[in-house]
């Protein structure tokens, strides 16, 4: 394995962006994302100015526009419910190139179309300027329930592992000459499915059980502190403080 | 000076009845490295995690540099005996090595530059200190190993416990862990099938047989008594006699 350690999402770098600390970075992106939302749908202009935002910390950032557009690729299953939403919605209808299309659904579908872009660009490059380890930090620093965080940080940890189990039992599978080919054989694949939960289990009591060995008493220490000075608080609440400049306008106008 | 570790009386059922230790006496000295021997469902694992308090309720004691183990001394008693399981995967659950190793001495209430040391002296006793900032599931199995042993000695215990340390590891990562093994100075308790492993390590070792300690005795002697040897299950490698190995410091 050898280098290559962060998570494919993530891009390294040394932008002022990823020196922010990242519980500021993750409430900037809550924030920003709550603002896109209250936005109203008919000021369109709006989203297209929350875009340029986005651009000019993706610049700061160092994040090239291609990386970006790839990684908005994860969008596209969920956005398939706003196309349809023109074709299904009651109400007023307009023709387009020949299709009757409902007018309601169609500003439906930009609302649910250009909120979700936007808030999935943010995350993007949340996750792209921020390592993972760090954004558990932040999440930590921001007081969600310790029970959460310790699941996610597992999770982590834990993935690959699990996955590697998971490829060593389809190996020892085929290796005796079973291929799933149809319905028949999901009963083989549901033991293996059955047989992986009992061993993550089971490698759970024998992590708790390391965990307690060396003092593990419900609760994480605390091995590192984030702390974030006024300076980038202030810095990391740039964008949804535009954001929120802009939502007002689009309100008011 | 007060032993590192007494057992005395130590009894133990499960609550399924299957009954694994039939009391077990044994103290081990300051200093000292001490095999645990046994055959597979001799009780080593139950005894191992008696040491530190996991499993009780029992008969009989265990006392650790003086202190007995009980609730009320627990969190001082995982502080002093320092187990190392057998998989490393389980034991090392946090995100970089760095953390994982400061995991016990931070739930110990160590912070900034103190716990700081303490993580890069473990590291560096098992030459590991160049992974600092690794995750743990991107090491060879050897390295993995050898930071389990760095996360417990991070608590600076009275005692380590090693569960199967040779298992899994290719003859160099085998022979470097030696290497650490004896360079510490601390008290080690070493549960293994690895007899050659035993010898090369512990001046002294400890059958477990059916629940009680069946033989205590200098490691070449026990290991070359055939009769009690084949009594217990244990058997050398093929070709491996122990009295033509000699010794060195």
């Amino acid at each position: 394995m050898g280098a290559g350690h962060a998570h494919r999402l993530y891009r390294h770098g040394h932008s002022p962006v990823h020196g922010l600390p990242p519980h500021t970075k993750l409430a900037a992106v809550f924030t920003f994302v709550v603002v896109v939302v209250s936005t109203p749908r008919e000021a369109m202009w709006a989203f297209g100015l929350y875009a340029v935002l986005l651009g000019v910390v993706a610049r700061y950032a160092r994040v090239p526009v291609g990386f970006l557009l790839k990684r908005l690729l994860i969008e596209v299953p969920f956005v398939a419910f706003a196309v349809l939403m023109p074709f299904v919605a009651e109400g007023g209808r307009v023709d387009v190139l020949g299709l009757s299309l409902s007018v309601n659904g169609l500003w439906g579908a930009w609302n649910v179309l250009a909120k979700g872009t936007l808030g999935v660009a943010a995350s993007v490059l949340l996750a792209s300027t921020t390592e993972l380890r760090e954004l558990l930090l932040g999440l930590q620093r921001l007081k969600l329930p310790p029970l959460l965080v310790q699941i996610a940080s597992f999770m982590i940890r834990y993935g690959d592992v699990i996955t590697d189990e998971m490829r060593r039992m389809r190996i020892a599978r085929e290796s005796r000459g079973f291929e799933a080919r149809g319905v028949r054989h999901w009963g083989v694949l549901a033991k293996s499915a059955g047989a992986l939960f009992i061993r993550s289990y089971e490698r759970g009591e024998r992590v708790h059980l390391a965990m307690v060995s060396r003092g593990y008493t419900g609760t994480m220490p605390v091995i590192d502190e984030v702390t974030a000075t006024r300076a980038q608080w202030s810095y990391a609440f740039a964008l949804p403080f535009a954001a929120l400049v802009v939502c007002l306008l689009g309100w008011f106008l | 000076m007060t032993p590192s570790l007494e057992v005395a009386g130590l009894a133990f059922a499960y609550p399924d009845g299957h009954q694994a230790l039939f009391g077990v006496d044994f103290g081990i000295g300051r200093g000292e490295r001490v095999a645990l021997l046994g055959p597979n469902g001799a009780g080593k694992t139950t005894l191992v995690l008696h040491l530190n308090g996991i499993l009780s309720g029992g008969a009989g004691t265990v006392t650790v540099a003086g202190l007995p183990v009980n609730r009320r001394n627990m969190a001082e008693i995982r502080r002093k005996v320092g187990i190392v399981f057998q998989d490393p995967d389980d034991q090392l659950f946090m995100p970089t090595v760095r953390e994982d190793v400061a995991f016990g001495p931070a739930a110990a209430g160590l912070r900034g530059p103190e716990l700081e040391e303490r993580v890069d002296r473990a590291l560096a006793q098992v030459g590991m200190g160049a992974f600092k900032d690794r995750p743990p599931h991107h090491l060879s199995f050897g390295q993995r190993r050898r930071v389990a042993v760095a996360t417990v000695l991070a608590m600076e215990p009275e005692i380590l416990v090693l569960d199967e340390p040779s298992s899994n590891l290719d003859p160099a990562s085998r022979r470097e862990l030696a290497d650490i093994l004896r360079s510490l100075d601390v008290t080690v308790l070493m549960v293994t099938h690895d007899l050659p492993y035993a010898l090369e390590l512990c001046p002294r070792s400890l059958i477990l047989s059916d629940g009680v300690i069946a033989a205590d005795g200098p490691t070449a002697d026990l290991l070359a008594d055939d009769a009690l040897m084949r009594a217990h299950r244990l058997e050398l490698p093929f070709g491996f006699d122990p009295r033509s190995v000699t010794m060195g410091a």
